[in-house]
């Protein structure tokens, strides 16, 4: 074992499946010999060489296009899109194409791309450098949609969307890149060192795709998170002194329902949080699916904590972000509720 | 002659939905179809019902993808403007303008990559020029040195309007050459055997590591846009002077001219049309296809529902 941070842990997944695999190349804005902006690929070019890691002109459409081409025949390209901010553009090809060769053409196509980009707020990143969209991607069929929230599960979670048939969008919530984030930033940054899941074993493991995790079982509540957000509720759920039952959701799409099911089962009560916007957000889905699955066990109207309805604020950056405080007044509601 | 009775089985509502035929736009199809290798790589637009045609998908194939029957190339699943044969090299016909251009520059570079000396086709329209991944496509390509021919079969109009009134240069994509460090090539697109030499040439030097070219290539569709356009916002004289160098009789007296004799060409003529009869007929007693198929081909294991 080794420590890693999410960006160790990121490279180390590029690291392992190259080395297995001469099909994989990775290409993106800067992501060869500069390394990456956040280091996620730093030394890939050097080790693998040009021509597997590539540097491409700022074109976000036409990088995601690029790796559809290169994986009709055998590749497995992992694109970087430096922010999410920046996917819009290469939208139309997530959505148009890549989502659904497969179908079209009754499997006899495909691309197994791997679309890599940090997400998130909480770095001061303004408008357009602090997005959540995951649930645009969640909303077209036929693309697999994750979001790790450790070192651990962002190495093996990736391992496992590269080698994946699948198209994958990979969503990195960069405001944990670095350690753990608690949603309180006046304390001192803490690094993954601190963490049982930054021990992070340096060869080839997978985490599946598909799977949820139940980083901390409860009986009074539930709450239903992913991303940064899955440490903010553990610190406002201590807070509340509320015996939460804490799901990492790790893979939105397709969804682990029956172990968010059979958790909100038992609890009776559930809290779904997330940064992203609130409405139509990736919480509206969890919403009704737990209403699906669970009605007759609900003793209380399902709560859900999220971004505002706006752009990201950057003078009100700890506003928008559902930090402890808003999450703790979301469980209180939940448990309160007759 | 069969996007002919691809007319006709619209005028029959056997078709259902839209259509884009490349009526009079043939002698590229048929020029670059004869130039590429088999294991080449075509991609093309939702007017391609040709250029999937001549890489030596089924006529069947596509008839019975136009007519939603199992029969057809993707079992009814892609319709018209999605016609897609893999194991021909042809990499499919994409809807969404321009789409297909930085695909076919992977899928190009899949090529270098594996060294497996392919060559990429890509064809476009001239309303293509304007968005912006034609741009991305061509640095892209310029860049890495791809081997890949970009093929801008311009017949004068974006959907309804006159492309020039839309574009910023005379040639939509001749004109463009230069901003990615290449040659301008404008051609006659009518003229089959100069259509296919240029094709020949640009095939061999991507093939050759010599790189991408961008082609414009002269031609004009017969009919409207799509099913839906009669096409009437075209002058006449226009029209009537295009028709006059409709590619198909002009070859037939080219080859006349050239020796080969009027029943050989009649012989020719006859078999097509017998092909076109046989697809026909196959493609109309084919089943449509079962519902259950709607449900599969999402994901990687075949289903259309999560896998755990």
């Amino acid at each position: 074992m080794a420590q890693m941070n999410m960006i160790d842990a990121i490279r180390s997944a590029h690291d392992v499946v190259m080395a297995k695999d001469p099909n994989v190349v990775v290409l993106g804005e800067d992501v060869g010999y500069f390394g990456g902006v956040f280091r996620c690929t730093d030394g890939l070019q050097r080790k693998y060489g040009e021509h597997r890691v590539l540097d491409a002109p700022i074109a976000e459409g036409g990088i995601i296009a690029a790796a559809i081409g290169m994986g009709v025949n055998g590749l497995r390209p992992v694109a970087e899109i430096q922010f999410a901010d920046y996917i819009y553009p290469g939208f139309d090809q997530v959505a148009s194409e890549l989502a659904r060769l497969r179908y079209r053409t009754c499997g006899d196509y495909f691309s197994p791309v791997t679309i890599r980009t940090p997400c998130g707020g909480g770095i001061r990143g303004g408008q357009t450098h602090s997005q959540s969209p995951e649930g645009i991607f969640t909303h077209v069929s036929g693309i697999t949609t994750v979001m790790p929230s450790n070192p651990y599960d962002a190495k093996g979670l990736l391992i496992s969307a590269i080698e994946s048939d699948d198209p994958v969008v990979f969503f990195e919530p960069k405001r944990i890149y670095n350690g753990p984030f608690d949603g309180d930033p006046n304390k001192p940054a803490v690094p993954w060192t601190t963490h049982p899941k930054g021990e992070v074993p340096e060869d080839y493991f997978t985490v599946p795709l598909g799977i949820a995790d139940i980083v901390k079982p409860g009986s009074e509540l539930t709450i239903i998170t992913y991303g940064t957000l899955v440490h903010v509720a553990q610190a406002a759920a201590r807070l509340t002194g509320v015996d939460a039952e804490i799901i990492d959701v790790r893979t939105l799409a397709p969804l682990d329902v029956s172990t968010l099911a059979d958790s909100v089962c038992k609890t009776g009560r559930c809290l779904i949080a997330h940064e992203a916007t609130r409405f139509s957000g990736f919480g509206a889905e969890l919403a009704a699916t737990v209403q699906e699955n669970c009605f007759y066990s609900l003793e209380a109207p399902i709560e859900r904590v999220a971004g505002w309805d706006t752009p990201y604020p950057h003078a009100f950056e700890w506003q928008y972000f559902p930090g402890q405080k808003r999450i703790a007044a979301g469980i209180r509601k939940v448990m309160e509720a007759q | 002659m069969m996007e002919q009775r691809a007319y006709d089985l619209f005028m029959q509502n056997l078709v259902k939905g839209t259509s884009h035929l490349a009526l009079g736009q043939e002698a590229v199809a048929a020029g670059f179809g004869e130039a590429m290798r088999s294991d080449d790589y075509t991609f093309c637009t939702y007017r391609g019902h040709n250029h999937t045609l001549v890489r030596g998908a089924s006529m069947t194939g596509i008839l019975g993808e136009l007519m939603g029957r199992e029969c057809g190339l993707l079992n009814g699943k892609g319709g018209s403007m999605h016609l897609m044969s893999v194991e021909h090299g042809a990499m499919g016909s994409y809807a969404i303008i321009g789409a297909h251009m930085p695909i076919a520059a992977g899928a190009a570079w899949s090529a270098q990559y594996r060294e497996s000396g392919q060559v990429a086709v890509c064809f476009f329209g001239d309303g293509t020029t304007n968005i912006g991944a034609f741009h991305e496509s061509l640095n892209f390509a310029a860049v890495w040195s791809l081997p890949v021919v970009y093929v801008c079969e311009n017949n004068l109009y974006m959907e309804y309007t006159p492309i020039g009134d839309v574009t910023a240069v005379k040639n939509p994509g001749a004109d463009r050459a230069s901003a990615y460090g290449l040659e301008p090539i404008l051609i006659d697109g009518n003229d089959v055997d100069l259509v296919y030499a240029t094709a020949q040439a640009a095939i061999a030097k991507a093939r050759d590591g010599g790189g991408p070219s961008l082609l414009e290539v002269q031609t004009y569709r017969h009919g409207g846009h799509s099913r839906a356009d009669p096409g009437k916002y075209r002058p006449d004289e226009e029209v009537k002077a295009w028709l006059a160098r409709d590619p198909i009789p002009a070859y037939r007296k080219q080859l006349l001219a050239a020796g080969v004799s009027d029943s050989t060409l009649d012989t020719i003529d006859q078999e097509v049309s017998d092909r076109v009869d046989a697809a026909e007929a196959t493609a109309r007693s084919s089943s449509p296809p079962p519902l259950d198929i709607a449900d599969t081909d999402l994901w990687a294991d075949g289903t259309s529902t999560w896998r755990t």
